[in-house]
């Protein structure tokens, strides 16, 4: 890293966090005016777009190479009050709570106070969305059953794919107008909607053309004061290629970046959607320009790396949209999962690695960013040292990159039904979602809490919590005499809870559909354009629902303990058990020690306990996997928390598996912590015996003491381990390389481990930052240890 | 046919080639001051009563060392790990104690590893009968072959018994053209002086074949297992070498054309 993209990084990685009205003052505007009235919703949201990049502040950066801010300044975050509005309470809360806080300033409260909050009282999206649903769906969702994505955010959760790295706006327009002349105003019934859809993405590609514009006349008056010669030449060039980008398709190296960075300006500030945006698949867009430029000297690795350290700190200055509530629970991080892919294979199915894969992987590990993440896909195809170079990077313990099986996301991919070139051209991109880049909208609808609907089992329907009944009456527990017995009941509360959530996703898809078309982001994902129809309305190729499952491990190690406890040996009766449960466990040590330490657990590669894996994750899939969604598309399946599972554990009482009342749960398909004993390869066996192919991504997360990298058979034995998970068709692994006594000492003295990252669940965070229940939760993580 | 085994380690990946999965016999005829594995002594299933904290809390629970095994029993723990055996080029490795000590069990087990294509690793003492360890040679891909001193009196006095029948041993193995590793463990004050380490490379330099070096640096880990199964540890006042000096060591090695490196 070179002393400028050191200064670059530290100013990120210094800026506070802090809240902007300026988008909602601008929204805000554009609404109360007259020209808003007359345009259909579609025309209306692109002239918003329109209206606040026509009008934003421009902020350029000292020494940056790489422009656009979404706010004012780094890290200034705006709000989207036409789909979350803030209360000023709201605001409170996130200007003074201890963990992800976002400052709020005095004038910023006043302008909530008197324009944004009286305008927005009643129109947000968010309270069209509670009005619109059941309440069976708010029972659920207050007694921590599912969470929902869309409730204060976007849906969003795609990629751009490759052929915007190929394409400008003006090519993008000349597309729409081919499409508006074919529309058949005598046979199609939907001619006007699609005629105004196609005018809203023309008028949003406008829109984004003249926000680079607007970039190069700042770029030329800097360049005009600027008395550094070399930042002046800089400066003039910077603004040549916006003059260029993203109107025209990219011809170098530095152009595709800048191209790719108003794009992703573009879909963060139309709407807040999910996961931010994402260039997908860097290496492959990259290296056509980098293998040119390369072979005629007009780039250089040293410059190859400096701009894409530039780009780095891009995102680094854009953290999440602020989330409060629920939402702020499941998601407790300042990141917003864009995830750089590498590796993997090409459209035709050869190993796509190349040596600017490698560059890359130097950029990832000089700059030690939470944001952007990063990934490594691994196909059979792909060469030891590339998964090799990766582990190297890992073993610096900032739990980047994550590391996922090419194969079987191709797998997942064709499955669904997608062709086999757009299985091989995506990748994975949040957490740990499967998707076809360029082409697929999978919108991830909420987490779902298997072992809180398991507690409402054991209670006959009610949620023991609150006294409330949630769920349906399957039976009191002293009527279950066999185990498959109580499976059938659970199996029953399953569908009840996946058929309110599918209900409920398939209201709040139309409401987005109906009210907040994102005419930009359609203009980039295929085939919204040649249909015209909106992302939001199902304009992509494909089209996917997600609901997330949860607590694996820990529902296993309950089902297994009731198994072998209550059924199997007959050491405790059912009632019993619950009771000791329900008084979370008091005056009854040694039970609980034998639930923790004599009882089958996932993770130890025992089949006794993972065949309950199996059963629950059938049993899940089954209730979901390939029911249609509005968008012409189907629901499926994944499993991942991001921080759901402290929220989920909050919720549900002590637990069969000797879990506590209210303590975490299990994230993604990981052991329950400290359930594994036998070492990472034990874990890869359990985690593996579920069906990978049949999801949409799934997250196993693994601590690794630093010890069990220290040499080159360290490394190496790593490779081997990913590639035997991958063999089994494991879908994803995660390393955190760190010891339980450092995580311990940084906790005692926080102020000396500021740049501490660990990997939560399917992104890193700084230690820090995360919530003290979060924090231990990752302590107890079992730890592998040589001996 | 039954063994007496104290643990099976996956992911092992410092008991020979690739990722290995290894079998502690238990029982040993040496009784080495170092030993990091005292628990392997005695070939007796013992019982010992630990605290196992739970939550905040503690409660006293009894902890067997040792377990019956049959010969399929280990092949089905074996059988779990092979997708890690393939991709690594690894396999079981046996160690103890001194599996020969169950001479029977070992040799089955060998030949069923055999019947499956699985490599076979057996880390030994080499204080045996010449008759058994040939016999299980011919269904052992490597031996961890451990050297503890040249010097039989030193020997005797460190590790209990005389070394002249592992050095016999050891030149039987190398005659029937056996790939071995020798492994030495550098213990501070006992066997790491130069003129022991010449001793230990004229020895080597005798035999018909080269061998890669192991050394294992001496640490203290395993003392406070001594307490807890009742042994006395002559260690105490011993400390760690210095990596300086197993940098030297390692350089009189490679000097001498062997191929050394620290740790398995």
């Amino acid at each position: 890293m070179n002393d400028r993209i050191k200064r670059l990084r530290e100013n990120s990685q210094n800026a506070e966090p802090r809240i902007s009205a300026e988008r909602a003052l601008l929204v805000t505007e554009f609404y109360k005016s007259d020209q808003c009235e007359m345009v259909s919703v579609p025309v209306r949201r692109a002239m918003a777009f329109q209206h606040i990049l026509n009008n934003k502040i421009i902020c350029i950066n000292d020494e940056e190479l790489i422009v656009g801010e979404r706010g004012p300044a780094p890290k200034a975050v705006p709000t989207y009050p036409e789909i979350n509005l803030h209360s000023l309470e709201d605001l409170d809360i996130l200007d003074s709570r201890a963990k992800v806080w976002f400052k709020v300033d005095g004038k910023t409260k006043e302008i909530y106070r008197n324009t944004i909050i009286p305008y927005w009282t009643g129109k947000t999206n968010r309270e069209k969305v509670f009005a619109n649903l059941d309440k069976e769906w708010i029972n659920a969702y207050e007694a921590g059953v599912f969470t929902e994505f869309q409730e204060q955010r976007a849906p969003g959760h795609t990629v751009l794919g490759k052929k915007m790295f190929k394409f400008g706006m003006l090519d993008l327009k000349k597309e729409i107008q081919e499409s508006i002349h074919k529309l058949d105003f005598f046979n199609d019934t939907v001619a006007y909607e699609k005629r105004e859809e196609l005018k809203a993405m023309d008028i949003s590609a406008d829109a984004i053309i003249n926000f680079a514009a607007r970039h190069a006349n700042e770029l030329e008056n800097l360049a005009g004061a600027e008395e550094d010669e070399n930042r002046k030449i800089e400066l003039m060039e910077m603004a040549a290629i916006c003059r260029k980008v993203p109107a025209r398709a990219p011809q170098t190296f530095y152009e595709a970046l800048q191209h790719y960075w108003f794009i992703h300006i573009g879909v963060i500030t139309e709407v807040n959607p999910w996961d931010s945006f994402n260039p997908g698949r860097l290496d492959q867009h990259l290296y056509p320009f980098y293998k040119k430029e390369l072979e005629d000297g007009t780039l250089t690795d040293d410059k190859a790396k400096e701009l894409l350290g530039s780009f780095w700190v891009k995102f680094n200055n854009h953290p999440a949209p602020p989330k409060i509530g629920v939402t702020a629970k499941e998601s407790s991080t300042y990141t917003d999962f864009a995830l750089i892919n590498l590796g993997g294979v090409k459209e035709d199915g050869s190993d796509a690695v190349n040596e600017l894969t490698y560059v890359i992987l130097d950029v990832i590990e000089d700059m030690r960013l939470l944001q952007p993440s990063s990934m490594v896909q691994v196909s059979k195809k792909n060469p030891d040292r590339f998964v090799k170079r990766t582990a190297r990077i890992v073993k610096t313990g900032f739990g980047q990159p994550s590391i996922f099986n090419t194969d079987t996301i191709i797998q997942q991919l064709v499955r669904q039904g997608k062709s086999i070139e757009d299985a091989r051209n995506g990748g994975a991109s949040g957490c740990v979602e499967t998707g076809a880049f360029g082409a697929e909208s999978y919108i991830l609808t909420g987490y779902f809490n298997l072992v809180k609907i398991f507690e409402i089992t054991m209670h006959n329907g009610i949620n023991p919590v609150t006294g409330k009944k949630v769920g349906l009456e399957t039976g009191v527990l002293n009527t279950f005499s066999t185990f498959e017995e109580v499976i059938s009941a659970f199996q029953k509360q399953v569908k009840y809870f996946v058929d309110l959530k599918v209900v409920g996703t398939n209201i709040i898809d139309r409401i987005f559909a109906d009210n907040l078309p994102v005419p930009f982001l359609s203009l980039i994902i295929d085939d919204c354009i040649s249909d015209g129809v909106d992302y939001n309305n199902g304009g992509a190729r494909y089209n996917t629902s997600y609901i997330q499952g949860v607590g694996l491990g820990s529902l296993t190690d309950i089902l297994t303990s009731i198994k072998y406890n209550v059924f199997d040996n007959r050491k405790v009766s059912i009632d019993d058990l619950q009771l000791a449960l329900d008084q979370n466990f008091e005056n009854q040590l040694e039970l609980r020690n034998d639930l923790i330490n004599s009882t089958p657990k996932y993770g130890n590669d025992d089949d006794y306990a993972d065949e309950q894996a199996i059963i629950i994750f059938n049993l899940f899939l089954d209730a979901v996997d390939g029911r249609p969604n509005t968008k012409g598309g189907h629901f499926r399946i994944n499993m991942l928390p991001t921080t759901s599972h402290v929220y989920f554990g909050s919720v549900t009482g002590a637990t069969a598996d000797g879990r506590l009342a209210k303590k975490p749960l299990s994230e993604g398909i990981s052991p329950f912590q400290g359930a594994d004993r036998k070492g990472p390869s034990a874990v890869i066996k359990s985690a593996a015996k579920i069906d990978h192919i049949k999801t949409g991504g799934t997250l196993l997360n693994q601590k690794f003491t630093p010890s069990l990298l220290e040499d080159e058979k360290g490394l190496d034995s790593m490779v081997s381990l990913i590639r035997s998970y991958f063999r089994m068709d494991g879908h994803h692994i995660q390393f955190n390389v760190v010891t339980a006594d450092q995580l311990r000492e940084a906790q005692k003295h926080p102020e000396e481990h500021k740049d501490l990252i660990v990997r939560v669940a399917g992104y890193s965070d700084y230690f820090n930052d995360l919530g003290e229940e979060l924090q231990e939760e990752i302590i107890r993580r079992s730890e592998h240890v040589a001996y | 046919m039954q063994g007496t085994i104290f643990d099976i380690k996956h992911y092992a990946i410092h008991d020979g080639p690739g990722i290995r999965q290894t079998i502690f016999f238990k029982g040993c005829p040496l009784s080495c001051w170092w030993c990091h594995n005292p628990e392997s002594r005695s070939s007796e299933i013992i019982d010992l009563i630990k605290e196992e904290v739970v939550g905040e809390q503690k409660v006293c629970v009894t902890e067997t060392i040792g377990k019956k095994y049959s010969v399929i029993d280990v092949l089905k723990e074996i059988e779990k790990d092979i997708v890690f055996f393939e991709e690594s080029g690894g396999g079981i490795t046996l160690s103890g104690g001194e599996p020969l000590l169950q001479y029977e069990f070992v040799l089955e087990l060998l030949k069923q590893c055999r019947k499956r294509e699985i490599h076979t690793c057996v880390d030994t003492t080499g204080n045996v009968s010449g008759e058994k360890l040939r016999n299980i040679a011919e269904f052992t891909n490597l031996f961890l072959y451990d050297i503890k001193h040249v010097d039989d009196k030193q020997h005797i006095k460190y590790a209990g018994v005389s070394n002249k029948q592992i050095i016999n041993n050891l030149i039987m193995l190398d005659e029937m053209g056996k790939d071995i590793w020798i492994r030495f463990p550098l213990i501070p004050g006992i066997n790491d002086d130069e003129s022991e380490i010449l001793r230990l490379m004229e020895l080597l330099s005798g035999l018909k074949n080269k061998y890669p070096i192991q050394l294992l640096p001496y640490h203290k880990i395993g003392s406070q297992k001594y307490e807890k199964f009742g042994i006395d540890y002559n260690m105490s006042d011993y400390k760690e070498p210095e990596q300086e000096h197993i940098e030297s060591i390692l350089k009189m090695f490679s000097d001498a054309r062997f191929a050394a490196s620290i740790g398995g």
